[in-house]
């Protein structure tokens, strides 16, 4: 069926031509990490984790995002949504496959990462996210590969995808909580260490990811001729306004536990990343563009005569994009170690390598998920 | 170089090292690093031991480094020369920030600016250890929090898991930064977390850990914190002591006197 990806117009060669010239400047920064090492980025000892596990936290949000097709769709027979589960299905895997690139790219010894599978941990939380990541990504590789062969040949799939379709409803969720317990069973972070982590983590997956699924159906229907029809994104919206809605109800309430308890500790980071601490303040300006657009394009997609309007849904969907990309992919990795254990406000800024790799892997994630989607497409139009 | 004379010194160099692989098998007086079994006489009992210190911060006042530079240069501690690659195993930090939570209010000026050593703790209760994915940092059987650098994969979890900031991670190739190589311990590689052993490396040779007997204040106490009548337990006895962030429940074995 992938050979359907290799036939395409003019248009479809230069964005795949694009991609891997994006991918060869990403192999290439990190080339220059294989030889120099990690201290090519802008990580150091006291914020040790940067752009990489930022990307990876909010891409886990993404590929669990999927559920917000499969389980309407397959659990409460929402019609609406039959021609583009599969568009669900095949993002989440190209955004899992980013994950582990992602968590590859920020290992100091790539070459040893089978040990994680050699000296299997219970106890570690990075041994059941390798676990659950690998089998989401497997899980709908293969029941989406399956449903839409069996599209192809225009017979029901076989009786065991649909066992697997099941399992991947809650496995979805599975991932993300996972992911929030990677940072909320640290001691001594107190950005991360709060119950309501998993939750919000889960909120905001599923409004960030259902917007990025409302913006592929347009980009779908602009590049690809192929419409999913005004019903299923306007379920969606409502689907991503209610997310963003938890999302933010989340945030606030971590603003109440810090600030109404007086705790400094519990403040320190939320002060860092909003108002500045001791002087610092570079994400500030951020957050705070962060806040204020999630409010407005969750706002938006609330209301009904406005998320009809294609141009304030399309706007409204990347605002909450941005808006969780901030919030998630930089300033919950960044701020969480602001102060550090002794206390010292240490800035940190991602170097040209470390961001060329970055866009590498998203280039390789949105190539996987281009050819994909130009399979899926081309089985469901016939061509 | 011919073909053949490649391969044939190719295949010569396996086989030399297959032989001295199994010479070292056979006749373990030829293995290439030999273990001294005087230091396991008794079979450890795990918790039977912990390791512990004491820091008496009345004692170790004004500008000496004496313990850091020992410690570091005993095992092979590269310096980078800037903050944000740096690698250390102990080091001086202001009161404020080794103890955070402690109460600073009206306190005696004096105290407030001491400079205050810290080293990892070897929690009786590790986080660190709980979050690494391949058990390349575990506690000893004698309370050691230790690293595996074989095995560790440099995902740097137990970095964000400590809470006292004890660990380093080698951003860079660290062999070019060693000023003056030891051979008292190994170096390690590009890629991997360390930190204080308790110098485990001495601790089997019966000798104290380097920073105590380099402390020409007598500062720093060595000893088993499960032996009540060892010198480490009667100090805790008499006097006053503090850990740091006892509230996190990792129960430090590093104690100080204010």
């Amino acid at each position: 069926m992938i050979e359907k990806a290799l036939k395409g117009g003019r248009g479809y060669w230069t964005w795949v031509a694009f991609l891997l010239v994006v991918i060869g400047l990403g192999v290439t920064a990190y080339a220059r990490q294989m030889t120099i090492g990690l201290g090519v980025t802008g990580m150091g000892r006291d914020i040790s984790w940067g752009v990489y596990i930022a990307q990876f936290t909010f891409l886990v949000g993404v590929a669990a995002s999927a559920v917000m097709l499969v389980l309407p769709y397959y659990l409460h027979n929402q019609k609406a949504f039959s021609k583009i589960v599969i568009v669900g299905e095949f993002l989440a895997v190209s955004a899992a496959l980013m994950c582990m690139l992602f968590i590859l790219a920020d290992m100091g010894r790539p070459d040893r990462v089978l040990n994680v599978l050699l000296y299997p941990s219970p106890h570690s939380m990075v041994f059941w996210d390798v676990m659950v990541l690998n089998g989401y990504l497997l899980l709908n590789l293969v029941s989406g590969w399956a449903v839409l062969g069996a599209e192809r040949k225009g017979v029901a799939p076989a009786p065991w995808v649909k066992a697997l379709i099941y399992l991947s409803i809650p496995w979805a969720f599975s991932i993300h909580t996972v992911t929030a317990f990677l940072f909320a069973g640290l001691p001594g972070r107190h950005l991360w260490l709060t119950a309501v982590l998993a939750p919000r983590f889960l909120a905001s997956a599923f409004a960030a990811g259902t917007a990025i699924l409302i913006l592929l159906t347009f980009v779908l229907k602009r590049f690809a001729k192929f419409d999913a029809g005004q019903e299923p994104r306007l379920k969606l919206a409502v689907l991503s306004s209610y997310a963003g809605l938890a999302n933010l109800f989340f945030l606030g309430t971590e603003f109440f536990t810090a600030f109404y308890s007086n705790i400094p500790a519990h403040k320190h980071s939320l002060q860092y990343l909003f108002f500045g601490f001791e002087g610092h303040a570079p994400l500030v300006p951020f957050m705070w563009f962060s806040l204020i657009t999630g409010i407005i394009s969750v706002s938006v997609l609330l209301s009904p005569p406005l998320r009809r309007k294609n141009g304030a849904l399309i706007a409204a969907c990347i605002g909450l994009v941005v808006s969780i990309w901030i919030d998630k992919g930089m300033g919950l990795v960044f701020g969480g170690f602001v102060p550090t254990p002794l206390e010292a406000i240490v800035d940190y800024m991602p170097t040209a390598t470390e961001i060329s790799v970055t866009l590498g892997i998203w280039a390789i994630g949105l190539l996987v998920l281009t050819m994909l989607l130009k399979t899926a497409i081309a089985v469901k139009t016939q061509e | 170089m011919s073909q053949n004379r490649r391969e044939f010194l190719k295949k010569a160099g396996l086989g030399a090292l297959a032989g001295l692989g199994a010479a070292a098998g056979l006749f373990p007086a030829f293995a290439l690093e030999q273990t001294d079994m005087s230091s396991f006489t008794d079979k450890p009992v795990p918790g039977k031991v912990r390791w512990g210190m004491l820091i008496d911060t009345r004692k170790c006042l004004g500008n000496c480094t004496e313990c850091i530079v020992r410690c570091h240069h005993d095992h092979n501690v590269p310096d980078f020369g800037k903050s944000k690659s740096e690698v250390k195993w102990i080091w001086k930090s202001g009161y404020e920030n080794a103890f955070p939570t402690a109460s600073t209010q009206f306190q005696n000026p004096e105290v407030l600016e001491r400079q205050v050593l810290t080293l990892c703790n070897h929690c009786s209760e590790p986080p660190c250890t709980k979050a690494c994915p391949t058990e390349a940092t575990f506690k000893r059987w004698d309370g050691i929090v230790s690293i595996d650098y074989h095995r560790c994969i440099g995902c740097r979890f137990c970095m964000a898991a400590c809470p006292y900031g004890s660990r380093s991670f080698n951003w860079e190739d660290p062999r070019p930064k060693v000023k003056e190589l030891s051979t008292a311990y190994p170096t390690r590689m590009r890629g991997v977390v360390e930190k204080c052993n308790f110098c485990s490396e001495r601790l089997v040779k019966g000798e104290l850990p380097a920073c105590v007997v380099s402390c020409a204040e007598n500062a720093l106490t060595f000893g088993d914190l499960n032996k009540p009548d060892s010198e480490i337990r009667k100090l805790l006895a008499a006097n006053e002591t503090m850990q740091r962030k006892p509230e996190l429940g990792t129960l430090p074995s590093v104690f100080y006197i204010i």
